[in-house]
């Protein structure tokens, strides 16, 4: 069972389809919300975003979902999963925007990919970054269950997430550079790829993530 | 191993039934665009793109409609297109369920459109379509203009300086159609789709001409896109996705099985 799952809005695009994409995989309920009654109430947090982060960073603060987010993470200790932006705001800063203080959820920088890019072999990358690439699991973790390593995920961003504690990192992508695709620490699992996006392998770990009991 | 180069059926939609025409006329009926788009999305297909080609007001609602129950069952990345003129167009696309959304001549009317669109939604969602054709110049030396209202009226703006405008405006993508071969599948324009992708850094999908796979190949390692588009060789059963993408990743081209 997995509960209730609440996606927090806060006013930055759509997320329906994250909401269907949790439906789809299985979800007893879903909620898409910043209401702090009904975030407090769920089992389990989705943390999602897009767009800029200034304008999100502002939201989040203005909505207080920054003290939501961390009651569900430390308070009540429930699985939480941050996709994309919602990732990006969990680090200390970004380069996004001419700098932008973040929530230092997870101590680490969002840095630009750069331009121009270069691949391995030489040829030039386009940023954004957006499209099918492999993720390298890089730890065992519940969400990689019945994934196959180097699974392609679809991921679209132009900034990129390194953080300090390496050991953290639960997989990786290659694009020029090597990026964080996903962290993780205790209750919280952070993936810059769009799992409501990314076909069998993003439903399967969203199912992972509605069954997962938040520990690793 | 890296970013595998896409593709990218297209859904051609108009008053809520997929069609496709040969350069914009003489328009077969192809079905229901929620069934094909749940079709392609268990083939496999990269992402959808859809393009509303309904004139009438009534129409549209339809399409909101539409987009709406493909994002309920298909989850892979939307793209939605055909009549986007205002930030509220756009804003009304993502609402329900569109991904991205591909704007054409209201940006040529307004490019302040893309600015503005791009700094609110963020540019992953903006994609810019140009339609170009051919026009040579005096000396026979290859060049390619913007042409509007389905390849009738010509704009004498020039694709690729147009294609890099749109990406410093903060376009996230660009979608290239070729009017001269939209429809004949006799292959992408090439010249054009190079010229393009060597001007820009943001990914260029090329459209317009497929006929075959070799087609397909052609636009990724002779043109230089990152993504092909392609409607009726998928629409009528000629090919699968998974039929596209063998024949591709056999010529070495990196590609999602």
């Amino acid at each position: 069972m997995s509960g209730v799952v609440a996606v927090i809005d806060y006013g930055m695009g759509n997320l329906h389809s994250v909401a269907s994409a949790l439906a789809h995989a299985g979800a007893d309920k879903v909620v898409v919300t910043h209401d702090a009654r009904q975030i407090r109430a769920a089992d389990r947090v989705v943390f999602p975003g897009v767009g800029a982060i200034r304008d999100c960073m502002a939201e989040i603060r203005r909505l207080e979902c920054d003290q939501l987010l961390a009651d569900a993470l430390v308070g009540q200790h429930k699985p939480v999963l941050a996709i994309c932006v919602g990732m990006q705001a969990l680090m200390t800063h970004s380069e996004e925007n001419g700098g932008v203080p973040c929530l230092n959820v997870i101590p680490g920088e969002v840095r630009y990919f750069g331009n121009p890019l270069v691949g391995a072999d030489g040829q030039r990358l386009k940023v954004p970054h957006m499209g099918w690439n492999e993720v390298r699991q890089t730890r065992d973790h519940p969400l990689w269950q019945g994934i196959a390593d180097g699974t392609r995920f679809y991921f679209v961003h132009s900034y990129y997430v390194d953080a300090v504690q390496r050991e953290l990192v639960a997989g990786s992508v290659d694009y020029g550079v090597c990026a964080d695709a996903a962290l993780a620490r205790d209750n919280l699992f952070a993936v810059q790829f769009h799992p409501e996006k990314s076909h069998t392998a993003g439903l399967q770990l969203l199912r992972n993530f509605l069954e997962w009991n938040g520990k690793c | 191993m890296g970013l595998a180069k896409r593709i990218i059926p297209c859904l051609d939609v108009e008053n809520g039934r997929v069609v496709k025409g040969v350069n914009f006329v003489d328009i077969r009926d192809a079905g229901d665009p929620v069934e094909i788009a749940i079709r392609y999305n268990e083939q496999g297909a990269d992402e959808i793109t859809f393009l509303d080609i309904t004139a009438s007001h009534e129409g549209r609602d339809t399409t909101v409609h539409t987009v709406e129950k493909i994002a309920e069952e298909v989850f892979i990345p939307l793209t939605v297109g055909g009549g986007i003129r205002t930030v509220q167009d756009i804003r009304t696309m993502l609402n329900a369920g569109a991904d991205k959304v591909s704007i054409n001549t209201a940006a040529i009317h307004n490019p302040e459109l893309v600015r503005e669109s791009a700094e609110r939604f963020g540019s992953q969602c903006i994609v810019v379509a140009i339609d170009a054709k051919r026009v040579d110049d005096v000396e026979g030396r290859p060049r390619w203009e913007i042409f509007t209202h389905g390849g009738r009226r010509p704009t004498g703006l020039d694709a690729v300086a147009w294609a890099v405008r749109m990406a410093e405006l903060g376009a996230g993508e660009i979608l290239l159609t070729s009017m001269d071969r939209d429809g004949t599948k006799n292959g992408f324009d090439l010249g054009v789709t190079r010229a393009i992708t060597e001007a820009i850094e943001i990914p260029v999908i090329a459209s317009g001409g497929v006929g075959n796979l070799d087609h397909l190949v052609d636009g990724i390692l002779l043109g230089g896109a990152d993504a092909v588009l392609a409607a009726s060789i998928f629409h009528f059963g000629e090919y699968t996705v998974p039929e596209a993408k063998a024949y591709m990743a056999a010529r070495g081209i990196e590609v999602r099985l």
